[in-house]
């Protein structure tokens, strides 16, 4: 029988590594800009994570700490997965802090709490593509690219304000970055698109199946796409959090019975346990009664 | 008072203890060997290997029974493991004309030079389910020819004497064959790469495709020129010496597709070919992969291109299926926070829906 197979630290070998931190280095120069790369097989499927595990794998050194989220919360089943493979392969550590980790890997959100210099925050993107559904065509979008030819975007989000009166587009919305290229945020909600815009931190965008990295380095303009007389909004939620009591954060609506119940709560478990440690509550906490009735919104 | 839920370790543990429980199965019923899997299920290991892109029976039979006998899960195990190998080098390419054959037909020639061989095939087997076989019985021994190995040059190689087939597909001067495993694919791709991709693309995947085009989306009548099933030898360029060793046997299966060509400015009225080349024992792969070969040709044949089989991004970037089943299976990942921006629009359209009706109706009945 083969040999017990042994892995290098954080599973690629460092050929793939340099390789990828090539890709990412260039997608750092030109912002928003795909950049093809020699994407690998790896240990879990594709579409659950590779290109967001690949970047990680590529960075990530023993002195990191590592956050890993899905839907903004550390312990759903698949970033429960990933922090236990880093762990595995790497032996770094792990945190759920926002605060404490160098690197976040997340799917579908921006942590609530701002992200600081020095910080890589770590995308994982199934279509990289924000022409995609407008164009199938790899060969055609990349020309498209190549042209600045976003005409045909403005058309869908000007077709959905004719249709519905508003942009239709709730997640994924997509965004300039540095006048330049038209980018996909990744599907989190547009709730999140004003975190991107000149933060500090490093935000690095890995799509294993597509074969994609792309980067918006520290500080840099990233705009949603709107129109004058229709300016981009974010979501914004009638009630606060039921645990935390924070109003200006992302919320889940979890279904209490059925009879149609329900309340809603951080959709960031770190940032809305932080809140309760500080003494926050929402009506449906342990202790109802001290409730937080002064809104107490994120500060931006 | 709701509590969040909690615990996704535990219960990604407990998942895989009663998965590996399942995969055993009752205990009182003696495990299944590798030996086995190599030898009883060979065709499974088979097709493991070739989509799996890793020739390697034992390591192909071990995925096999770890898979729990789930094929495409099977050739994930591969793959996630092949990806981590150093390379060492490209082999020459292999030589099929010196082909150890064990199976051989042509659907174009009734007598040829090395002859028709039918080998080990199910065609001509009477699709009756087999009693016997649910027992361990005596197996009478095959009968094996006594000449000698005759040699068995291609049909394609016969047909191209005078020129009635185009030549084996040269690469643009200059061109170094690509690697899809080390390169991300560059679209429109050149034939190689797309011979790559076709060969640890998904059987069923082009097996479709393949049979859409003989319906009529993208028609390219094809004859079987040639299958032929046996060993080959691999031998890798090293600097150093002035002979290529050689490494090995590898079983492959290869099918030549002859398909009509009415010429076009560029090139005289000829037979043109389609390509399989497949790891093992694989006739429907091979030829499945020969006619969505020949299909993709349309854009450097200067044909229409009309259907589905024949537009190589449609093809190519679906035909993967660890790729494909990643994908489709990642929609079990929680979605909650694009499904909750989701709601909140459908909820908002719906308000503005009843509020559009409602004043519509009121003034209707003012109007009466």
């Amino acid at each position: 029988m083969t040999e017990l197979a042994t892995y290098n630290f954080a599973y690629l070998d460092e050929q793939t590594k340099r390789m990828i931190r090539r890709a990412i280095l260039k997608a750092i120069a030109i912002p928003g800009y795909q950049v093809p790369f020699a994407s690998r097989e790896m240990p879990m499927p594709y579409g659950w994570g590779t290109g967001g595990v690949q970047v990680t794998a590529a960075i990530i050194g023993p002195n990191d700490t590592l956050k890993v989220i899905d839907q903004g919360a550390d312990d759903t089943t698949n970033a429960v997965s990933i922090r236990a493979f880093f762990q595995k392969v790497s032996s770094v550590r792990v945190t759920t802090k926002t605060t404490e980790a160098t690197i976040i890997q997340t799917r579908h959100r921006i942590p609530e709490t701002a992200l600081q210099t020095g910080q890589t925050l770590v995308y994982q993107v199934p279509i990289p593509e924000p022409l995609r559904f407008l164009e199938p065509r790899e060969t055609e979008t990349r020309k498209m690219h190549a042209l600045e030819e976003y005409g045909l975007m403005h058309v869908k989000l000007y077709e959905d304000i004719a249709r519905h009166g508003h942009i239709a587009t709730t997640y994924a919305y997509p965004v300039k970055v540095e006048g330049r290229y038209v980018m996909d945020p990744s599907p989190t909600p547009k709730f999140d698109n004003p975190k991107m815009h000149r933060s500090p931190a490093l935000q690095l965008f890995g799509a294993g199946r597509e074969k994609r990295i792309y980067a918006i380095p520290p500080y840099t303009e990233v705009v949603s796409l709107d129109f004058e007389d229709h300016p981009f909004e974010i979501q914004t939620f009638s009630e606060p959090c039921a645990l935390c009591g924070a109003r200006g954060s992302y919320l889940d609506e979890v279904i209490l019975d059925d009879k149609g119940g329900s309340m809603f709560v951080c959709s960031d478990t770190d940032f809305c346990e932080d809140r309760q440690s500080e003494g926050h509550q929402g009506h449906l906490s342990a202790n109802p009664a001290q409730a937080d009735t002064h809104a107490a919104g994120v500060e931006k | 008072m709701y509590v969040a839920v909690k615990g996704g370790e535990t219960a990604i543990r407990n998942a895989h203890k009663l998965l590996a429980d399942r995969r055993r199965g009752n205990r009182s019923v003696p495990a299944i060997g590798l030996e086995q899997i190599v030898e009883q299920l060979a065709l499974a290991v088979d097709r493991v290997m070739a989509e799996g892109s890793l020739y390697d029976t034992e390591l192909a039979a071990l995925a096999v029974k770890q898979a729990r006998g789930d094929m495409i899960e099977a050739i994930f195990l591969v793959r996630a493991y092949r990806t981590t190998l150093p390379r060492f080098g490209y082999t020459k390419p292999v030589e099929t004309s010196q082909m150890a054959i064990e199976r051989r037909i042509s659907a174009t020639f009734k007598d040829l030079p090395g002859g028709q061989l039918l080998g080990p095939t199910f065609d001509y087997t009477h699709r009756l389910l087999d009693p016997e076989l649910a027992e361990d019985g005596v197996m009478e021994s095959p009968d094996r020819r006594v000449e000698a190995h005759e040699h068995t040059p291609r049909v394609t190689d016969i047909l191209g004497k005078d020129g009635m087939i185009e030549p084996d597909g040269e690469m643009p001067e200059g061109v170094e064959t690509g690697d899809l495993t080390r390169e991300p694919l560059p679209f429109p791709l050149e034939r190689d790469l797309r011979l790559q991709a076709l060969a640890r693309g998904d059987e069923g995947f082009l097996l479709g495709l393949a049979y859409s085009t003989q319906r009529g989306f993208g028609r390219s009548h094809p004859f079987a020129g040639e299958i032929r099933i046996g060993e080959v030898e691999v031998e890798l360029e090293v600097a150093e010496l002035d002979f290529p060793p050689t490494l090995g046997r590898i079983r492959v299966t290869e099918c030549q597709m002859i398909n009509q060509f009415k010429g076009s400015s560029k090139q005289p009225p000829q037979f043109t070919r389609g390509y399989g080349l497949v790891f093992g024992q694989s006739e429907r792969k091979s030829m499945s992969m020969a006619l969505c070969d020949r299909a993709l040709r349309a854009r450097e044949l200067g044909e229409d291109i009309t259907a589905a089989a024949q537009d190589e991004e449609f093809v190519i970037s679906h035909s993967d299926n660890v790729q494909s089943t990643g994908f489709v299976e990642h929609l079990k990942l929680p979605h909650y926070v694009d499904f909750q921006a989701e709601l909140d629009l459908v909820r908002r359209m719906r308000s503005e829906h009843e509020r559009v009706a409602s004043n519509s109706s009121e003034t209707k009945e003012a109007a009466e």
